[in-house]
């Protein structure tokens, strides 16, 4: 058999994955596992993800050829623009794919955590587009952090619901949404935010981001006569953008893929999210899964100056790539990114999300070959992160 | 005949209580499982606190969150536990989420409780097939008892199937809830105790979430073997402490 780093039938990528779930939630996730594929596979299905994600979304997003970025690193550089995205970044694909899932499955209710807020804008979009009641947990303390978001979400209708508990971020909005999804088992769907939780969440998402490697394809073909790159780079924070990036190339080891983590303010400064390099395997969000935690088996709180890549796990698929080999891992400081950030905004006039920021800045770690065909998806714009950069550069 | 399987054989409703270790105190433990046995607790679950306890309300969270706080571990809890069984000797069942137990080694954990006298384990989050496929075998080797949770959304076919693989008794969830709702139970919740008893399992049941008071401990073990209280419990003993604990199992078994 071929050597796959697709998901298996049982759910697994290799030996990650899978779903450690309370029985609580089995029917849920069971009824969800049982019906993704055949729904996805619906033509009428198709026929309003493509019509949506065209005329809604605005896609194909271009496949930009980066001249004064290349000309710095001597490298032939491409951007993908999922900043150009309805929204401002890659999380709208999964939203819209979703929305339709949970409208096949006869849902009534949405529920959604999101960090950065991106995500939650994305779910909360989709679900006034649809008419579907939302209800978004946000840690308290993102709440705080990403202000513009919150209010951008109430604008569009949805319930932004604290997270008290834990470290009131990230990972304690989705062990909210969770216990809400446990408490609303017949009526609710959970929108999950990236290719994280519990099978099948990981490929759906997978499979809803994969778009972005499909326009790749065709795109790179008509500029460049092959559909290969020789890397494709994104950045990680659960995985979903880079999930959608490498998805039609994940077998094709032509390809170099290269995952950027956060590295915080240093891997080894005690505040950091490089999860490959400090996650030992074990049980987040229902996923078998690389995550820092303590030996004791506690789930330690992660750091990054940005909130979207602030998760202290990675994807099943992305923890398989990271141990098979399949992709680099690189993990890039905060100041790299920041850095990286400003760098692209100069040069191209294109502000980038602080996430996206970080596989920017690769370009200081890494040489690439003149003739190297380089692609980055750009997962997301900066204006949400205006503030961050004002602060940080003092503009 | 394990201590959980020969309990079950009373002829009496059972109550259990659930704590979680190192709360209020780090050293609390050994003392609390001494006062349950000595008020007429049938049966106790030792909860190993987790940062994300993903199926429980307020209370337990945030007892577990202070156990935490206070300096609990795995290591910890089973060193209190070491002589446990000089004093103590209804079933003891360690409750707890899977990654704590996968990162002290699963059989190296499985070992452990047999040494100390642990009856059983409930994982909420270690999913059947897993269990059945991977660890079974290891439970079985020390003695423990793997209890399941079934809830109102339980198929028919999967139940049967729980029921085929437990060798103690069935963790009937009240409702569709995390633990520590407390809205008592109306007749959807006790035609779903019936309906489960009608099934005639050869697992008996006992039912745990929203159980806070003598009134929702008598409506869920008409139809079941037994209740298990948490929430309700963790309250009183923040607020009592550990010497009035005798006082909160009077009010439910008076
Ligand atoms: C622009 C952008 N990129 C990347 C991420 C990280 O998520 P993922 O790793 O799922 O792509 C986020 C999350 O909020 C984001 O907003």
């Amino acid at each position: 058999m071929k050597k796959t780093y697709n998901i298996n039938k049982k759910g697994y990528y290799g030996e990650f994955g899978g779903a450690y779930i309370p029985e609580m939630l089995y029917p849920n996730v069971e009824e969800l596992r049982q019906n993704y594929l055949k729904i996805m596979a619906e033509p009428s299905f198709k026929e309003e993800f493509d019509h949506l994600l065209k005329d809604y979304v605005g896609r194909p997003s271009p496949l930009y050829f980066a001249k004064r970025l290349s000309e710095k690193y001597n490298t032939k550089i491409y951007l993908k623009r999922e900043d150009l995205n309805h929204t401002g970044a890659h999380k709208v694909n999964n939203t819209i794919g979703q929305i339709l899932m949970a409208q096949r499955l006869g849902k009534t209710r949405i529920i959604a955590e999101t960090g950065a807020g991106q995500h939650g804008v994305a779910t909360a979009t989709v679900c006034a587009l649809m008419g579907l009641k939302c209800i978004v947990y946000m840690g308290e303390i993102d709440i705080a952090r990403q202000a513009p978001n919150v209010a951008r979400m109430k604008m569009l209708g949805a319930e932004v619901r604290p997270a008290l508990s834990g470290s009131r971020t990230l990972k304690d909005a989705t062990n909210e949404a969770i216990r809400d999804w446990i408490n609303n088992p017949v009526d609710t769907h959970y929108i999950i935010g990236s290719v994280v939780g519990p099978h099948p969440y990981p490929d759906m998402v997978a499979r809803f981001q994969a778009i972005v490697s499909e326009e790749i394809q065709w795109q790179l073909k008509d500029k460049e006569g092959t559909t290969k790159p020789d890397y494709v780079i994104a950045c990680v924070g659960g995985g979903s953008n880079a999930a959608g990036a490498f998805y039609h190339y994940l077998d094709d080891t032509d390809v170099k893929l290269i995952a950027v983590e956060a590295a915080g303010k240093g891997i080894h400064s005690g505040e950091s999210a490089a999860t490959s390099v400090l996650g030992k395997e074990g049980i987040i969000h229902g996923s078998k899964t690389l995550l820092m935690q303590t030996n004791d088996g506690q789930i330690t709180e992660p750091y990054s100056i940005s909130a979207g890549l602030d998760y202290p796990g990675v994807g099943p698929m992305h923890a398989h790539l990271y141990t098979s080999g399949r992709a680099e891992f690189i993990s890039i400081t905060d100041d790299e990114a920041m850095t990286a950030g400003l760098e692209l905004s100069q040069l191209e006039g294109i502000i980038p999300a602080i996430e996206t920021s970080h596989s920017l800045a690769i370009f200081n770690q890494k040489k690439f070959k003149e003739n190297d065909i380089v692609v980055i998806n750009l997962s997301g714009r900066g204006d949400k992160d205006l503030q961050n950069y004002i602060d940080y550069f003092k503009l | 005949m394990n201590r959980i399987q020969q309990k079950l054989k009373e002829d009496k409703k059972l109550l259990s209580i659930y704590f979680s270790a190192g709360y209020p105190n780090l050293n609390d433990t050994v003392s609390i499982i001494q006062n349950l046995e000595k008020s007429g607790v049938d049966m106790i679950e030792i909860g190993l606190p987790f940062s994300d306890p993903l199926a429980d309300g307020p209370t337990i969270q945030a007892s577990s969150t202070q156990a935490l706080k206070n300096g609990m571990t795995t290591e910890i809890l089973f060193n209190q536990l070491k002589d446990i069984r000089k004093s103590v000797s209804i079933p003891l069942i360690i409750m707890g989420y899977f990654n704590p137990i996968l990162q002290y080694g699963v059989e190296a954990f499985c070992k452990t409780c047999q040494e100390i006298g642990i009856d059983g384990l409930i994982i909420p989050d270690l999913p059947v097939d897993v269990y059945n496929e991977q660890y079974k075998a290891t439970f079985e080797k020390h003695g423990l008892i793997n209890v399941f949770l079934i809830t109102p959304q339980t198929s028919v076919d999967r139940i049967n199937f729980i029921d085929s693989i437990s060798n103690g008794f069935i963790y009937m969830v009240s409702s569709a809830s995390v633990t520590g709702s407390n809205s008592g139970f109306g007749d959807e919740q006790t035609a779903y105790f019936k309906r489960i008893s009608d099934m005639h399992l050869k697992n008996p049941q006992i039912v745990g979430f929203g159980i806070s008071n003598n009134e929702t401990f008598t409506q869920a073990t008409q139809h079941a073997k037994g209740a298990i209280i948490g929430s309700a419990f963790i309250k009183h003993l923040s607020q009592f402490g550990v010497s009035k604990i005798s006082d909160f199992v009077n009010t439910i078994l008076r």
